[in-house]
């Protein structure tokens, strides 16, 4: 980290906030997927589903949030890679810059991206119904639990951002990420899942982030789930990290 | 053809850039092959060669993209692997394709370049790079707008942020209409009067020919001459004495049609 790393990042992050005000479609197009589900499950399969909760809303939205997140990720992937392309990133390396600046902009971009998607999301989901009656301190944590998540999913997708090939392989690692939530507790109870299926939907991260959230504002104990649901969000922002900045080191050096 | 030239001299005297032995290779394919020019300061030097002969590789070793596999360089007396943080605050690197922020204005590349230097009054910079350039206002809007002459221009401009003393430009004119590549030319012209040294990369023989203190050619991973263009040209018997009517060039009729700045026209034998 050099003498410059905070004035650069700033500066770098700029920019990219620039980006996302001039082409406000990123944020629609980010949004609209996880709208349209909640309105599907909702309002078509909500009636025949039996969760135990009062409201189906109030069961789905955080399932949706993570889905939010994953399909916002993919625009950092999508950000990055034209970076890479276009010369801008070699002219950025032969500048006497903070080299991590260049990364560090764009993961606070999506950081910034992101958090307006939730809030958007989070508002429809009021006009469908949704309501807590939890406490400030129960939303910052899921806030933080969120911003967590974010982090660890913008890691992970500044690694395809740096080395693929094409605009399709850059954005394409997150469809699966968008679909991890379908084999979780996120859309139904995972006591209707047979065996292996429940066995995997209630040992992966989106269960345990899942609950957490949901648990925090329906004013239920969070136990012991919520540390299981940090120590994913950790373990994956680490090792994504990790890989990440390998990755940037191996293609800048 | 390079004398080669152990003895310690002072910095002044010292070439602004220094290549030595340098080699290269991309998995089996060898690019460079030990590769040996010096560029005095204040001079444009022009490397030519055709597609793939490595002139980018050298570029991008100068400019401490890429990591030499053996051999030395330096810029302005630093050494590019293990100075490469002085060597970043000494250049300046037009890159084969225009580094230019699409989605902000040209006012708006500028100043971030500025900021990323940590210059002060960014914006006065930006004003008076964009006069420089005759992208006063063009300087609003947005560079996705612009023509490719324009964008080369704001691309050049981004570079000569902060007066590095040494800048690279790879293939400035590729792809550029003739309008187009002589303001560039232009550009170049001022920039080396200003005393900044130029290298410069291209596969135009006409550029070497037009902006080139120095040409060396780069065939096949060396360099196989290194001159000033008379030197170049004594490497072939004498000329012969031959009549040919003069015709105007596609160019000079281009030109001639669309109105070029008379300034920018200087392809020597006419005027």
């Amino acid at each position: 980290m050099t003498k410059h790393f905070f004035i650069d990042t700033t500066v770098l992050l700029g920019r990219s906030l620039r980006h996302i005000t001039r082409s406000l479609d990123t944020i629609i197009t980010t949004v609209i997927t996880p709208i349209a589900m909640m309105l599907m499950f909702v309002y078509v399969f909500g009636g025949a589903i039996r969760t135990g909760s009062a409201s189906y809303v109030n069961y789905l939205l955080p399932g949706i949030l993570l889905i939010t997140v994953a399909s916002g990720i993919s625009y950092t992937a999508f950000r990055l890679f034209l970076d890479t392309q276009s010369g801008i990133f070699e002219r950025f390396q032969s500048m006497p810059i903070a080299r991590s600046s260049v990364l560090w902009a764009h993961v606070l971009t999506s950081l910034v991206a992101n958090t307006i998607s939730l809030v958007i999301v989070v508002l429809v989901a009021l006009l469908m119904g949704f309501r807590s009656g939890a406490g400030v301190a129960a939303w910052l944590a899921v806030t933080g639990i969120l911003v967590l998540f974010t982090l660890a999913l913008t890691w992970l997708a500044v690694i395809p951002g740096l080395t693929a090939k094409s605009v399709d392989g850059a954005s394409a690692f997150s469809y699966p990420l968008v679909f991890l939530p379908f084999l979780s507790s996120a859309f139904v109870p995972t006591e209707t899942m047979p065996g292996p299926v429940r066995a995997f939907a209630e040992n992966q991260p989106v269960t345990s982030i899942v609950n957490a959230i949901r648990a925090l504002y329906t004013e239920q104990p969070v136990g012991t789930g919520i540390w299981i649901a940090l120590a994913w969000c950790v373990g994956i922002l680490v090792v994504a990290y990790g890989f990440a900045t390998l990755t940037y080191r191996r293609k800048i050096s | 053809m390079n004398v080669r030239d152990t003895g310690e001299r002072p910095m002044t005297t010292q070439p602004a850039i220094r290549v030595q032995g340098l080699q290269k290779s991309y998995k089996a394919l060898e690019v460079l092959r030990g590769v040996d020019f010096d560029v005095e300061r204040g001079s444009i030097f022009a490397l030519l060669g055709s597609n793939g002969a490595g002139k980018t590789t050298v570029v991008k070793i100068l400019s401490t993209l890429l990591k030499a596999d053996a051999g030395t360089a330096g810029v302005n007396g630093f050494d590019v692997a293990t100075q490469a943080a002085d060597v970043r605050e000494s250049i300046s690197l037009t890159g084969q394709f225009a580094a230019v922020d699409e989605i902000l204005s040209g006012r708006e590349n500028l100043v971030l370049v500025a900021r990323l230097r940590h210059l002060e009054g960014p914006g006065r910079i930006a004003d008076d790079l964009l006069a420089r350039f005759s992208l006063t206002d063009a300087g609003a809007r947005r560079v996705s707008t612009y023509s490719g002459g324009m964008r080369r221009r704001l691309d050049i401009a981004m570079s000569l942020v902060g007066n590095p003393s040494v800048i690279f430009l790879d293939e400035p004119t590729t792809g550029l209409d003739p309008e187009g590549r002589l303001e560039v030319w232009q550009a170049i012209r001022e920039l080396a009067g200003q005393g900044t040294t130029v290298l410069l990369t291209t596969q135009y023989l006409d550029e070497a020919e037009q902006l080139a203190d120095r040409i060396a050619i780069l065939h096949e991973g060396r360099i196989i001459v290194n001159g000033t263009l008379a030197e170049l040209k004594q490497l072939l018997p004498p000329a012969k004495r031959e009549y040919v009517e003069k015709q105007p060039t596609l160019e000079d009729v281009f030109l001639a049609l669309v109105g070029a700045r008379k300034d920018t026209t200087s392809t020597g034998e006419r005027r």
